[in-house]
């Protein structure tokens, strides 16, 4: 297996507020061999719109997603909710669209969008990634990469082969850190109660560093650790396998 | 379903439920222990995946011709003996049953535990006739004798516990004995002795219908305490009401819900109780049989082609027991017969989004109860459904309030500055901007506004000096 060059779809909340996560994307791929490009002529997939029940909105970033990505053969994202807003929902909002020319192009690009984890472990074929972070980390899977995507061990696999990495898991993990876009806002009081026990949850693992595939449910569960001077903070899986070991530094490693 | 009308709305009644630590404790315990069981019971059948996809399957057939279904019940019922009434809403409902059990000339019935008479409020509509219902469900005898509300589908007593139970005992049951413990069987034995009285000296039952089989007019209901069995074997007059989703094309159809639902709803391969009768039989349970046949909303939900999946709901409450709000905030919160997943996308459908338009925000869209529901109703996809009716709704309604609503603004806005790789860069610089007075000390700890929710708890981190897109422009392209 070997992939030659992919697109990043960077999501508009990476791309404006962890750009690192983006940045450890590319150095990730280079060193595995891949070229990377980015048409700058993404925005935002539209899923907090069509998740607030704005559908209707949401057909003009439906248009420009297939449109920007049109040329792409694969299409890598570090966000499994936006990639899963574009292969389970894009099909529905030109549905609702009544336009067959853009249901079509959907078809043609869903299945081409992949997560991180999955063109690592599906498509390029690799666990050990010739990452080295050596810290204490636990792993948080976010609900729309554990049940809409079914990312199931590829993330856990990928952090268990970093060099130096001591991985602890996290109790109750499949349940969810009650961010859920509007809901954090609008049911603010059960928001924070299942924020609560899932930051409890991190702190009893000692970890030092909490993961997800998600910066959205990071920036959530790193609001609180902030708020209560935790002393655990959140990275995105991109980059810790980024990280390389400082003797191997440029050396890409096959499997 | 009009208390849904006068009923708070989700995050105010949350908020007092979130608060409620003997309520946290009492239902995180029961949903963490009863979530572990299903998923032990599920575990041990190799064709659960099938199973859910006939369950579904059937559902969604039953559906496509229920019109033709629901006549052919009629017909095979009639020829049992039985006597079919029609109702159209919970008010014809309850007036066919009061007239019934008035016509049996007695001032109290037992009923086994129904969903669908809660949806109708069938026990205040017999009162005002001078009826008393009795519950025999032990869990929702603890509802009734406590002047309470169920909290859950299947337990509708969960958010007490055995301390609270045996106080309400002592207070309540005048059986009691003065040094009862809270041992569950102590408890039990109690319930017991005071419901073996009422079924011995009362002459009509009332039940709701987990299924009814098309076919041959069989009626039948599944429990676990042999409570419905003496409730539908032991009074003379049985009437049963059932939504008209409820049935299935044949006995074999039957098969597949009978493994779905126990290990479902209460991690059992099989309930303990299942009755099955046809009509009325000579010298053997009632001499009179009555269904009521229920739509109150349904066949509206039936026309919405996205919502009607929640008709393939069996009662089973595994989605209440896995949900991460509903572990927290407990039923009553939800102000509706049917909390939690279910409740959160079938009362909006059922009673009106006016009534009910803050349920399909009740959730984070985690998708828990997808993965666990055993007809799989895709909960997720119907709650953005009924999210975006509601906005339509607002649109078509027009007027300033719904212009000048800040989430509108907010999503409009949105969507205007993600259309224009011009004015997405734009706004990506001006965040950056116009978040310097927030920004406090490196973090964001006081938004204002709808905001204000995010920050009273949590931190923000303020957005870096370079968006990415500025930083592959710089570096790689």
């Amino acid at each position: 297996m070997s992939v030659q060059r992919a697109s990043l779809f960077i999501t508009c909340f990476n791309d404006t507020m962890f750009p690192r996560t983006g940045q450890a994307v590319v150095e990730l791929l280079e060193r595995l061999g891949v070229r990377v490009d980015f048409p700058l002529e993404q925005t935002c997939c539209g899923q907090v719109l069509f998740n607030t029940g704005y559908a209707r909105e949401t057909i003009p970033l439906v248009r420009r997603f297939v449109r920007a990505f049109a040329d792409s053969e694969l299409v890598v994202s570090p966000s499994a909710s936006c990639v899963g807003m574009v292969r389970e929902n894009y099909a529905r909002v030109a549905e609702l669209a009544g336009d067959a020319a853009l249901a079509a192009q959907v078809e043609a690009i869903a299945p081409r969008v992949l997560e991180l984890t999955e063109l690592l472990v599906d498509r390029i074929g690799v666990v050990d990634v010739g990452a080295f972070f050596p810290h204490r980390v636990t792993y948080h899977p976010t609900c729309h990469g554990l049940r809409m995507l079914a990312l199931g061990d590829r993330p856990v696999a990928l952090l268990r082969a970093v060099r130096g990495i001591e991985f602890v898991d996290l109790p109750e993990a499949n349940q969810c850190c009650g961010f859920g876009g509007t809901f954090a806002v609008k049911n603010a009081d059960t928001s924070i109660a299942m924020a609560t026990d899932k930051v409890r949850a991190i702190l009893d693992t000692g970890a030092e560093v909490i993961v997800a595939a998600d910066n959205s449910c990071l920036l959530h569960i790193g609001g609180m650790l902030s708020r209560q001077r935790a002393g655990v903070r959140t990275m995105h899986i991109a980059e810790i396998l980024a990280q390389a070991e400082p003797a191997r530094a440029g050396v890409p490693s096959t499997p | 379903m009009t208390d849904a009308a006068v009923h708070p709305s989700f995050p105010e009644a949350a908020r007092v439920a979130l608060a409620d630590t003997q309520l946290r404790h009492n239902i995180g315990h029961a949903t963490h222990t009863i979530r572990t069981k299903r998923a032990a019971a599920v575990a041990e059948l190799p064709d659960w995946e099938q199973l859910r996809e006939a369950g579904r399957a059937l559902k969604e057939r039953v559906l496509r011709h229920l019109d033709e279904h629901l006549l052919e019940l009629e017909a095979a019922v009639q020829r049992a003996g039985g006597i079919v009434h029609w109702a159209r809403d919970a008010e014809e409902c309850n007036r066919i049953v009061a007239d019934v059990v008035a016509v049996a000339g007695v001032d109290a019935v037992v009923k086994s535990k129904s969903l669908t008479t809660e949806e109708t409020k069938l026990n205040e509509a017999l009162a005002e006739r001078g009826i008393s219902a009795w519950e025999t469900d032990l869990a929702q005898l603890i509802v009734q004798l406590g002047n309470d509300t169920p909290s859950h589908i299947l337990v509708p007593a969960i958010h007490k516990n055995r301390a609270q139970i045996r106080e309400l005992f002592l207070r309540t049951l005048p059986d009691a004995p003065a040094d009862l413990s809270d041992d569950p069987r102590a408890l039990a034995e109690v319930a017991r002795r005071h419901l073996r009285r009422l079924f011995l000296e009362t002459r009509v039952g009332i039940s709701g219908v987990n299924f009814a089989i098309a076919q041959t007019g069989t009626v039948s209901v599944v429990e676990s305490e042999g409570n419905g069995r003496m409730c539908t074997t032991l009074p003379e007059v049985l009437i049963s009401v059932m939504g008209i989703e409820k049935l299935v094309p044949t006995w074999q159809d039957l098969e597949v819900f009978l493994q779905l639902l126990p290990r479902s709803s209460t991690a059992e391969r099989m309930n303990p109780y299942t009755s099955l009768w046809t009509g009325v039989t000579d010298g053997d349970g009632p001499r009179e049989f009555h269904l009521v046949l229920l739509d109150n909303g349904r066949t509206d939900v039936l026309a919405d082609e996205v919502g009607r999946q929640a008709l393939n709901c069996i009662r089973c409450s595994a989605c209440l027991n896995v949900c991460p709000v509903y572990e927290r905030t407990g039923g009553h919160a939800y102000g509706s017969t049917y909390p939690g997943p279910i409740g959160a996308i079938l009362t909006p459908m059922l009673s009106g989004l006016d009534a009910a338009g803050s349920l399909p925000y009740a959730s984070t869209l985690c998708g828990a109860c997808y993965e666990v529901c055993p007809v799989k109703i895709n909960i997720p996809e119907v709650l953005v459904h009924l999210r975006a009716e509601k906005v339509e709704h607002s649109r078509r309604a027009g007027g300033t309030a719904a212009r000048l609503d800040p989430e509108r603004l907010a999503m409009q806005t949105m969507a205007r500055v993600f259309a224009s790789r011009r004015l997405y860069e734009a706004a990506q610089r001006a965040g950056r901007l116009g978040q310097r007075p927030l920004v406090r000390r490196g973090r964001i700890d006081r938004l204002p506004g709808p905001l204000s929710g995010w920050t009273s708890m949590r931190d923000l981190s303020p957005l870096p000096d370079q968006s990415f897109r500025e930083w592959w422009r710089e570096h790689r392209a």
